[in-house]
């Protein structure tokens, strides 16, 4: 944009500055790092590519959702399958599950679009427990609450070795993770994007100027449950186990948590608070001091973030916006 | 028909029983969702803190049990009144941040709850002369869910009236249509919206004082409480008392009889049914037709 003036100058350097750090810090934490906290690590960028995921529906698009766990639950159940039947090339599983998962989309987040607000809201509730109902029953499948273990390590391209260290799994999820970030922030101006950011500011006003906006929204519906289904993938990767938790309410709740901790429709403060969120859930809240006490410190960190950041933790750096439309 | 009705009967009557259960619960939610637009995800957590009171004060006898109802109805108005005071600065900016703010104070006083009364589900029984069974059309059946189901529908019709014949309950419902307009008409709407919200909340810890012996006090109960009182309330239609207890009283068949005739589906049917409600009826049961 060539309309940047001296003020907007100094805030992408600030940023770029900022990004460059976390890359850093990124890159550098496996050597650093003990294996526990290298796994760790690589949980938080999965479940910061489902918070992505939520936040294309919920930031971008205004459709709070609480179901995307079933399709990050879909995703890390054909990883596993397909890990174990047909090809231990961890891409070629990212694929099929995130496929398997828009395929799964379609017809629900038909049911789901019809509806806004809260009734979406329930609706997505619904489909996110009826998909870990069938993770729990589909015995033959999905092995019931046993889950599915003894996936095979995953091989990052045809022909190189498979990935035993935590490490080396490590680099693979944030290689996936960059690729991905960086295809939903290349989003970020395109028409269409602008068109969801116009259903969530005043769809009334859309559909008059002939947006198709329940066709927007289901299109936007399945790229996010291919997301999340992505994520299931790389979660398997990681854990190589997946079990019917993994598709559960809490799952769905927390990423939908972090998307409005982060400032609904930031992708960096989407990232940031879910990484916030799973450091308080399962690493403070494993502290010798504070063992078993994890839902009390999540449950104080959503009321300080709640009254402290009125937008989020995107909303530190942003100028003040005109108010915004209810999301829900 | 009457042998299907013969035997599904004990089926069908526990459905009532349940569907009452959750319209005690639920109404509240259902009223400060409608009337002051706060979704309230703390609400599975009042009923948790009145069955609770429940176990702690019940001794076996009817005055203890009365002694609980009192205690409980204060706890949750109690409660209510906090949670007022706690979403009022964030009535502005949407749901979705009440629900943070909400669900944390869920995860907040659900560990503090189970750090005082341990990990277990505890059996709540209720009083002595309560606890036995009667003979109901040839099946025996236990004489405090009878109780339970006259008093429930009681409470039922005392908020049915409250809110649908009373000046009072007029008020609240031109609140529920019109704030702005109640207010330019002189009255004070935080009184109005404190009220609602304490009311709301004492019914469902009441419920949880009642309902101890049927669904009883445990780490994550407030969790599925609060989310068949979503179901309940979305299916019957928001912010309607007349809704709500449609709902409720659909909720607990399927989840009584229907899973009594379809074991197989059992873990589908309550969500299948409000995926299936809302897919034909978007805005609930209720205003237009009980029937489905």
């Amino acid at each position: 944009m060539s309309t940047s003036t001296s003020t907007s100058l100094t805030a992408p350097t600030a940023s770029r500055v900022a990004g460059t750090a976390v890359l850093l810090g990124l890159t550098l934490a496996p050597f650093l790092l003990g294996p526990y906290a290298v796994a760790t690590l690589s949980r938080i960028l999965v479940f910061a590519l489902l918070a992505l995921s939520v936040n294309l529906l919920t930031g971008l698009t205004g459709l709070p959702t609480l179901g995307q766990s079933a399709y990050f639950g879909v995703g890390a159940y054909t990883a596993a399958v397909v890990a174990k039947n047909l090809t231990d090339i961890g891409p070629l599983q990212l694929l099929i599950a995130a496929g398997v998962s828009a395929l799964v989309a379609v017809p629900t987040g038909w049911l789901a679009v019809r509806a806004r607000g809260v009734v979406f809201l329930m609706l997505t509730l619904a489909i996110g427990e009826i998909v870990y109902s069938a993770a729990v029953n589909w015995k033959p499948v999905t092995g019931g609450t046993d889950g599915i273990s003894g996936v095979p390590p995953v091989v990052p391209l045809p022909g190189t070795p498979a990935l035993e260290l935590d490490g080396l799994v490590y680099f693979y999820v944030l290689a996936v993770f960059l690729l991905l970030l960086g295809a939903v922030t290349r989003l970020g101006s395109t028409p269409f994007v602008l068109a969801l950011r116009g259903i969530r500011d005043n769809e009334p006003r859309m559909k008059a100027i002939g947006y198709p906006t329940r066709r927007y929204a289901l299109t936007v519906y399945c790229g996010a449950a291919a997301l999340a289904g992505a994520a299931g993938s790389l979660w398997v990767s990681v854990q190589r186990f997946v079990s019917p938790g993994d598709a559960g309410f809490e799952i769905a709740a927390l990423a939908l948590l972090a998307v409005v901790i982060g400032g609904t429709g930031s992708m960096w403060g989407a990232c940031a608070a879910a990484a916030l969120i799973w450091l308080t859930r399962d690493y403070l809240g494993n502290l010798e001091a504070v063992a078993g006490r994890g839902p009390l410190l999540l449950g104080l960190l959503f009321v300080i973030a709640v009254y402290t950041l009125p937008r989020g933790l995107a909303g530190v750096r942003l100028p003040h916006q005109p108010s915004r439309k209810r999301t829900a | 028909m009457a042998g299907w009705l013969d035997g599904n009967l004990v089926s069908v009557v526990d459905g009532i029983a349940f569907g009452l259960l959750l319209f005690t619960i639920a109404v509240g939610l259902s009223l400060v969702f409608g009337m002051m637009d706060v979704l309230n995800l703390a609400h599975g957590t009042l009923y948790l803190a009145g069955a609770y009171t429940a176990y702690a004060l019940s001794d076996g006898t009817v005055p203890g049990l009365l002694l609980a109802l009192a205690a409980g109805a204060l706890v949750g108005a109690l409660g209510g009144a906090a949670l007022t005071l706690l979403t009022q600065p964030l009535a502005r900016r949407g749901h979705l941040d009440q629900a943070v703010l909400t669900l944390g104070i869920t995860f907040i006083v659900a560990d503090l709850l189970a750090a005082a009364f341990g990990g277990e589900v505890l059996p709540t029984d209720p009083p002595a002369s309560l606890r036995g069974t009667v003979d109901l059309l040839g099946h025996t059946y236990p004489v405090y869910r009878l109780v339970f189901i006259a008093v429930a529908a009681a409470l039922a019709l005392l908020v049915h009236l409250v809110f649908e014949r009373s000046s009072l309950g007029a008020l609240v419902r031109a609140t529920v249509a019109d704030r702005d307009m109640v207010r330019a008409q002189g009255v004070d709407i935080r009184k109005v919206l404190y009220g609602v919200f304490a009311f709301g909340a004492a019914l469902a810890a009441v419920g949880g004082v009642l309902g101890a012996p049927i669904l009883g006090p445990g780490p994550g109960v407030d969790e599925s409480v609060l989310v068949l009182s979503l179901v309940v309330v979305v299916v019957g239609g928001l912010g309607s008392v007349r809704g709500a207890l449609a709902g409720a009283l659909l909720i607990g068949q399927v989840q009584t009889l229907g899973v009594a005739l379809l074991p197989q589906y059992a873990p589908f049917l309550l969500f299948g049914t409000m995926l299936l409600v809302l897919v034909v009826r978007p805005h609930g049961l209720v205003p237009s037709a009980v029937r489905t």
